[in-house]
This record gives structure tokens, C-alpha cells and sequence, in this order.
């Protein structure tokens, strides 16, 4: 019995290890960022990294076309996921017969498992050849084709969290319209898109949060030119991401350079940006119940 | 003349209509994406491609190193982020109070799941790669692809763990349980599936991974086999990121068959852990 | 000869969202005898059963003050054997929890939890608490099926048959008949009949009528508070306190 309670003392004292070992790796991983990023902010005068150039072979660390590339490309990836997921997210929870649904949510969940490099792949040799010709562009990789491919990839995201949140409505609620006499389709506008409404909204920023952070896609399919993006054409022209910038760039960059610092302070403000989304959609799904519910229940 | 009732119901048809259309434009592409790959791959997949070293500056040849590459990186990733991640979430389901540290903890794992695989590239060159002098190598990738992949298992084994009744761990107590011998004798043999489910996806996840293997582990012409985890090797994903845009002249049907190899391997662990979670529902004692 | 085996004194207790749930509880539990705590629903009687075998640690009470003897020592107090204490005061719940494992595991289940291993011993306790429970001519040749593969009411015995294992000195029963059929509510009647002479059984009835039928002692909570303790055949032919005989009358519920 002795025994038993010292291996139990150990056991548990290990699983509260595990349990605080998370704040350690954020510790470190915001430590080490900020080690090799902040010297860029005071190596590089703050009005440069602002600039609208980033080219780093002349010294010039303008992060604003990168930026300018992520949002784009996230704007536009989501004008493609959130539709498309969000519609099919209601199909799949209000419209599908069983049967069908028991395919419909391992399709999605196949399109989740995909690696971005297979979908980069894929973007270089057929869709963008497929853009080329068909919006006679000069090549085909552009915003537009990274946009797609992230659309895509965004779209398990939101499809099973507004899913989830959707089948999470009461039927009774359901069940009143329907004595009140609307047609399902009235239903799913008026009673339970509302009522889903702060995990649909949990899904779409998901969907962006997933879409921020892409990089192997985007570096294969977006023509990686640091330009700022301005007007609607630049959807059809060449961009860079700041995901892809640092992916592709930090290979041939020499360790405590000022480029090397440059790609460290970017990835600060990745960091920082994902950080801001996820927690405004974790606050939507936080559902905490005291432990007196759970252990009465 | 239509009635309102009528109307209400052509909009009703109108709207399905358009909901089915939507559906089918996400999920159409997902079945194109797997038959085009596994199509245009037939021609380059043999015996050899899959078991063979690379020749001729990776043109001909196989790609063996790099499925044994991706393997050992998947294997060390699990060795890692397993014990992490199932303890973390035993943790948070069984023990943790409701403090401000169990809060924290919880922000904590929201924002590891929100870091973009880049990022984790950087850090991972440099806390392993760089600082604790590791090199690019296995271990420096494993690791960082495990830090990545734990609040993956952390959610996946925390909902798993919270799905088995309540009530037998007040039937355990109530005969004389201590909290580990319930979480281990009831909880964790209930939640199983569910962990292991959960486990394989986020493998899965680490397994495709590349960008934060780019600087940490992959090389990208390595014939010989990894001997020692403070090699450097050859992986999947960064073998096919390279061959499709760095090597000029790389015959198509290579890069469609590494494709394929990556897909097979993703959808295989894709399948076990729907495999799992299906046969362990129908067995469910509650 | 019917010695006190609990004596509750002076019990509140109120949880972290303002619910007063015991106020100033004293009651004594006679040994060999059955002691029935009932009243309406909320009233503080599951409570006070989780407070008896500490069960009420696991959730958030923000308040609890008073004593409860068992055969002389304090459960309340912090230095006290919480594992040892559950062995002796066992409980049965409302509904039948089986756990996922075989009817046999179910049984063994509190011994390996005490590092029993000796498999003979742990068979001969099998049958033992099966026959207790008036359950073991009707599951002697299903002992490795699943224990949800029982019925409702023999489910309910096994799990009683679960507690016998333990060899407890308390049984404590909450509202144990609430999902069973007549004929199983009479078979777990007749047996608390049974066990009553071995063990001291406290029990929550889920009407007054089995209240009536079993009790040999009663006490009367509402809202918290304990109205009326007595013999049971008096109480609930003359109850003192008006209220208990509002209640036991059906005028509120």
C-alpha cells in the first residue's frame, strides 16, 4: 500500500510536469524569438522597416509589401473558404441525409490531412498553368492562385468548427419553427444560423487564423515578388507572403546578420498576429463548467 | 397562381440547391486532387522508386531515403510529443483546479495551436538547431515538429478523456479509488480510441510538415540512410517542395510518384485512425 | 444491542454558488437497522450522504462546518483515511452505474483497488456478494459478459453486490429504486431487509410510500434542514411536525 500511494506521488507530480510544460514551450518560443529578432529593431532605423521595399541585397528591410501579401492573400482566401465552408458546414448539419453524411465529413476531413506542399504542388502544375490560360496571365502564379489553394485549405477548419456549432443548437428550438410553421430552409436562416452565431464566427476566424500561417503554398504558388500590393489588380500579379519570406529566404541568410535578424522580427510579428486571432476566437469557445456540475452530473 | 405557402417552398428547393452546389465545390476538388495525383503517378511508381537511393542528381532512382527520412522524423515527434501531450491533457481533464495557472495553461496551449509552422521552423533553428548546438538533424526536427504537434493531442486526448462518463469515476472513489488508480484503470482504458485517434491525426499533421523541418532537419541530396539522430536526412515533404520547384528538368512523373508516396502515407494514418474510431465506437460499453 | 454507528452533529454545508445545502443537520444512524432520509427533491439529502463518505471533496463546496462520528472518530477531519473510510461506508447510486468492464470486473473491481490479488479469494467474494445481493442464481453463468448486457434491476443489484464486496460496514443507498420496475424495487427491498441485520443501511427512498415500508428509522429533511427524526411506524402514522405531514399527506412535493 505504501508503495502504491510513493509510484501514485510520482505519477501525478509527472502529469502536472506535462500540464505546466506548456507555458514552458510558449516561454521559450517567445524567448527565442524575441533573442534573434529584436536586434533587427535596432539594427534597421524603424522608418526603413516600414518602407514599401523589401529588398534585402541593398539593405532595404521594408516589411509593409509583405504584410500587404499576407493580407491579401488571406482576404482572398477567405472571400473562397468562408462561403464555401460556411454553406457546406449548413448542408452537412441541416440538409444531408444520414447516409450522405457519413461521406461528406471524412471528405472534408481527407482535405484537412493534406500537406501544403502537396497543394503547392498541385498549384504549380495544373492550376496555375490552368490561371495562365485562362485569365491570359503571364504566369499563373499570382495572389489569386495562392488564395484559391489556402481557400482550400482553410475550408476543414471552418467546415467542422460551424459544423460542430450548428449541431449544437437544441433541437427544441428546431422544433418550435417548425410548429410555427416554417419550412426548414426558414429555419436555418432565422433559428439556428443565429443561434450557432458565436461558433460560426469561432470557425471563421479559425479559418483565417489557419490561413495566416500558411507557408509552403503560398512560397510555391505566389510568384514571390515582394510588391506592394495596391489595387484590385494585384490579385492577378505576383505577391509575397511573410510566411513565405521568411521560409524561403532564411536558407541562404548568414546566422546574426542583419537579414537574418530581419527574418527573426518578422516571425515576431506572425507570433504576435496568430496570437491576437486565436485568442479572440478561443473566447467564444471557452465553456468552462465548475467541477461541482461535473462530478454531480 | 403560386400560394405564399408555395413559394416559401420553390425558395426552400432553390436554396438546397445552391447549399448541394457549395458542397459539392469543396469536396469535388478534394477527390480530384487525390485521383490527378495518383494518376499521373502510376507511371513513376515501382518497386524501385520506393526502395532505392536517388541517382543522377535525384532524377532517377528512388526516394527511399526520404520515406525513411519522414518515418523517423514521425517516430521522434511521437516519442515527444506523446508523453507531453497525453500527460498535459490528463492533467487539464483529471487533476488541474480551476486557478489562474489552469488558465493559463489553457491560453498557453491556444496560442502553441495558433503558431504558424514557420515560426516553429525559426525557433526550432534557434533553441535546437543553433543555441543547444544540435544541427540541423533528426532530433532538432523531431522536436520541434513534437512542440508543434502537442496541443494538437492535447485537445484531441482532453475531449477524448471527457467523453467517458462522469460517473465512474464517482463509482471509483466512492469504492476506495485514488484519482490515479480511476484516471488509469477506468478513464484512460475508456478514452483509448479516442487518444489514439487523436495521436495518429496529429502525426499525420507533423508527418506532411515542411517548413519547420527547412532549417531544422532536411537536406536535400543525402543517399545515405540517417545512421544517428544527430544526422541530418531526406523527407517527403521537403523532397517534393525541392524537386518541384528548385530542380530544372525533373521528369513529371517523379514528382506526381513522390506526391503520391506523401499522400499514401498521409491518408494510410488518415484511414487507421478512422478505423480505430469507428470499430472502438461499436465496442462501447456505455 | 442497536448501537449509533453515525452520529451527525450540527452538519452545514453550502456550495461556491450561494446554495445553502445543509443547515445545522444532527441526526444519529443506528446500527443494524435501516434509516431512511427522506423529502423533497433539493433538500440537502444527497448531500448529506456525500458528506458521510467524503464524496462532496470532488466538488466545490465553498462552506462546511459540524462533525460526523463514525463509531467515535471525525470523517470531516482532514487527517482522516479517505480511501479506508469509502471501503467502510460503501454507496449505492441512483441510477445504475456499471462499470465498462465484465460482471465478474465489476465485483473484483474495490478488492485490486486494495492490491487484492489472489484469485481465489477474489472469486469466493464474487459469488459471496452475488448471493447478498440476491443476484447470483440469475448472473451465475453470465459473470464475464459485459455488465451492461444486465437489466435495469439486476444492474442496480450488482452494483449493490459491488459495495457487499468491499465488506463494508455502511451502505448508503440514493434513490436506489428510482428506474426499477415493481418486482425489482420489491427484490432490493427485501433484501436492505436482509443485509439490515449485518450492516447499518441509510437509505433515500424515492417515495414516501417505500419510505413507509422500510424504515425503520426516519428523518424528515426539507430545504435543508432536518424537521422530524423517529421510530418509523410512528412518524408516519403521527407525525409531530406539521410539514412532515404535509408532505407524507402529498400536499406538496
Amino acid at each position: 500500500m505504501r508503495a502504491t500511494s510513493r509510484s501514485e506521488y510520482i505519477v501525478t507530480r509527472l502529469i502536472k510536469a506535462a500540464g505546466y510544460s506548456a507555458i514552458l514551450f510558449i516561454g521559450l518560443i517567445f524567448l527565442f524569438l524575441l533573442r534573434e529578432g529584436t536586434p533587427a529593431l535596432f539594427e534597421i532605423p524603424l522608418g526603413d522597416l516600414v518602407g514599401d521595399r523589401w529588398y534585402p541585397i541593398e539593405d532595404l528591410f521594408g516589411m509593409l509589401p509583405l504584410i500587404g501579401g499576407s493580407l491579401l492573400v488571406t482576404i482572398g482566401a477567405a472571400l473562397v473558404a468562408v462561403p464555401l465552408g460556411l454553406l457546406t458546414a449548413i448542408y452537412i448539419a441541416e440538409v444531408a441525409p444520414r447516409s450522405a453524411r457519413e461521406l461528406l465529413k471524412p471528405a472534408v476531413e481527407i482535405l484537412a490531412g493534406l500537406p501544403s506542399v502537396m497543394l503547392g504542388f498541385l498549384g504549380i502544375v495544373a492550376l496555375a498553368p490552368y490561371l495562365r490560360r485562362l485569365l491570359d496571365l503571364p504566369t499563373g502564379l499570382s495572389a489569386l492562385t495562392g488564395s484559391l489553394l489556402l481557400g482550400g485549405i482553410a475550408i476543414p477548419s471552418v467546415v467542422s468548427v460551424a459544423e460542430d456549432a450548428l449541431d449544437a443548437v437544441p433541437r427544441t428550438y428546431r422544433e418550435a419553427a417548425r410548429a410555427l410553421g416554417a419550412t426548414r430552409w426558414q429555419i436555418i436562416w432565422r433559428v439556428t444560423l443565429p443561434a450557432a452565431r458565436s461558433g460560426v464566427l469561432t470557425a471563421i476566424m479559425l479559418g483565417v487564423g489557419r490561413v495566416i500561417g500558411e507557408t509552403m503554398t503560398v512560397m510555391m504558388v505566389t510568384g514571390n515578388a515582394p510588391v506592394l500590393p495596391t489595387g484590385l489588380g494585384s490579385l492577378f500579379r505576383p505577391t509575397r507572403t511573410m510566411t513565405a519570406t521568411i521560409a524561403a529566404e532564411m536558407g541562404e541568410v548568414a546566422n546574426g546578420s542583419v537579414h537574418y535578424h530581419a527574418l527573426f522580427l518578422i516571425g515576431i510579428l506572425l507570433f504576435l498576429i496568430s496570437l491576437g486571432v486565436n485568442l479572440l476566437a478561443a473566447r467564444f469557445v471557452f465553456r468552462q463548467r465548475t467541477r461541482a456540475e461535473r462530478v454531480l452530473s | 397562381m403560386a400560394t405564399e405557402s408555395q413559394r416559401r417552398h420553390l425558395i426552400q428547393r432553390a436554396g438546397f440547391a445552391g447549399l448541394l452546389l457549395a458542397t459539392f465545390a469543396t469536396v469535388a476538388p478534394i477527390l480530384l486532387v487525390v485521383g490527378l495525383i495518383l494518376w499521373r503517378a502510376a507511371p513513376a511508381l515501382s518497386f524501385e522508386f520506393l526502395t532505392a537511393s536517388p541517382r543522377e542528381g535525384m532524377r532517377a532512382g528512388g526516394i527511399l531515403p526520404a520515406i525513411v527520412g519522414t518515418f523517423w522524423l514521425t517516430l521522434g515527434t511521437a516519442a515527444v510529443a506523446v508523453p507531453f501531450g497525453v500527460g498535459a491533457a490528463i492533467y487539464l481533464a483529471e487533476y488541474a483546479p480551476d486557478s489562474r495557472w489552469t488558465r493559463a495553461i489553457r491560453i498557453a496551449i491556444i496560442n502553441l495551436a495558433g503558431i504558424p509552422s514557420v515560426v516553429y521552423g525559426l525557433f526550432g533553428l534557434g533553441l535546437f538547431v543553433l543555441f543547444l548546438g544540435f544541427g540541423t538533424s533528426i532530433l532538432a526536427g523531431s522536436l520541434t515538429l513534437a512542440i508543434m504537434t502537442v496541443p494538437v493531442i492535447i485537445s484531441t486526448t482532453e475531449e477524448a478523456l471527457r467523453a467517458v462518463p462522469q460517473s465512474f469515476r464517482a463509482v471509483s472513489i466512492s469504492l476506495g479509488g485514488t484519482q490515479w488508480q480511476t484516471v488509469r484503470r477506468i478513464v484512460l482504458p475508456q478514452a483509448l480510441p479516442g487518444i489514439l485517434t487523436g495521436v495518429i491525426l496529429g502525426l499525420e499533421r507533423a508527418a506532411g510538415e515542411t517548413a519547420p523541418i527547412l532549417f531544422t532537419a532536411a537536406a536535400f541530396f543525402l543517399p545515405r540512410l540517417p545512421n544517428s539522430p544527430f544526422d541530418a536526412t531526406m523527407a517527403l515533404p521537403y523532397h517534393l517542395f525541392v524537386i518541384s520547384t528548385q530542380v530544372p528538368g525533373m521528369p513529371i512523373d517523379v514528382q506526381y510518384g513522390t506526391a503520391a508516396v506523401l499522400l499514401v502515407f498521409v491518408l494510410g494514418m488518415n484511414l487507421v485512425a478512422t478505423v480505430i474510431r469507428s470499430r472502438a465506437r461499436a465496442r462501447r460499453q456505455w | 444491542m442497536n448501537g449509533i454507528k453515525i452520529s451527525v452533529q450540527n452538519l452545514s454545508l453550502g456550495y461556491s454558488d450561494g446554495k445553502e445545502s445543509l443547515r445545522h443537520v444532527s441526526l444519529d444512524i443506528r446500527n443494524h437497522a435501516i434509516t431512511v432520509l427522506f423529502g423533497p427533491a433539493g433538500g440537502g439529502k444527497s448531500t448529506l450522504l456525500r458528506t458521510i463518505n467524503r464524496l462532496n471533496d470532488l466538488t466545490d463546496v465553498r462552506h462546511l462546518s459540524g462533525k460526523v462520528w463514525l463509531d467515535g472518530v471525525d470523517v470531516l477531519d482532514p487527517a482522516t483515511d479517505l480511501i479506508a473510510l469509502r471501503r467502510r461506508v460503501g454507496m449505492v447510486f441512483a441510477r445504475p452505474v456499471v462499470l465498462p468492464m465484465s460482471v465478474r470486473q465489476n465485483l473484483t473491481y474495490g478488492r485490486e483497488l486494495a492490491g487484492e490479488r489472489n484469485q481465489a479469494r477474489l472469486t469466493e467474494v464474487v459469488e459471496r456478494s452475488l448471493r447478498a445481493a440476491a443476484l447470483w442464481e440469475e448472473v451465475l453463468d453470465r459473470l464475464d459478459d459485459p455488465a451492461i448486457s444486465l437489466s435495469g434491476g439486476q444492474q442496480q443489484r450488482l452494483c449493490l453486490a459491488r459495495v457487499l464486496a468491499l465488506e463494508p460496514e455502511v451502505i448508503m443507498l440514493d434513490e436506489p429504486t428510482s428506474g426499477l420496475d415493481p418486482i425489482s424495487t420489491g427484490k432490493v427491498e427485501a433484501t436492505l431487509q436482509e443485509l439490515k441485520q449485518t450492516y447499518t443501511i441509510l437509505l433515500v427512498p424515492h417515495s414516501v410510500q417505500q419510505a413507509a415500508r422500510t424504515a425503520d428509522h426516519a428523518a424528515f429533511i426539507l430545504d435543508g434542514e432536518l424537521i422530524e427524526f423517529g421510530q418509523g411506524k410512528d412518524l408516519f402514522t403521527r407525525p409531530k411536525d406539521q410539514r412532515t405531514e404535509d408532505y407524507i399527506e402529498g400536499r406538496f412535493g
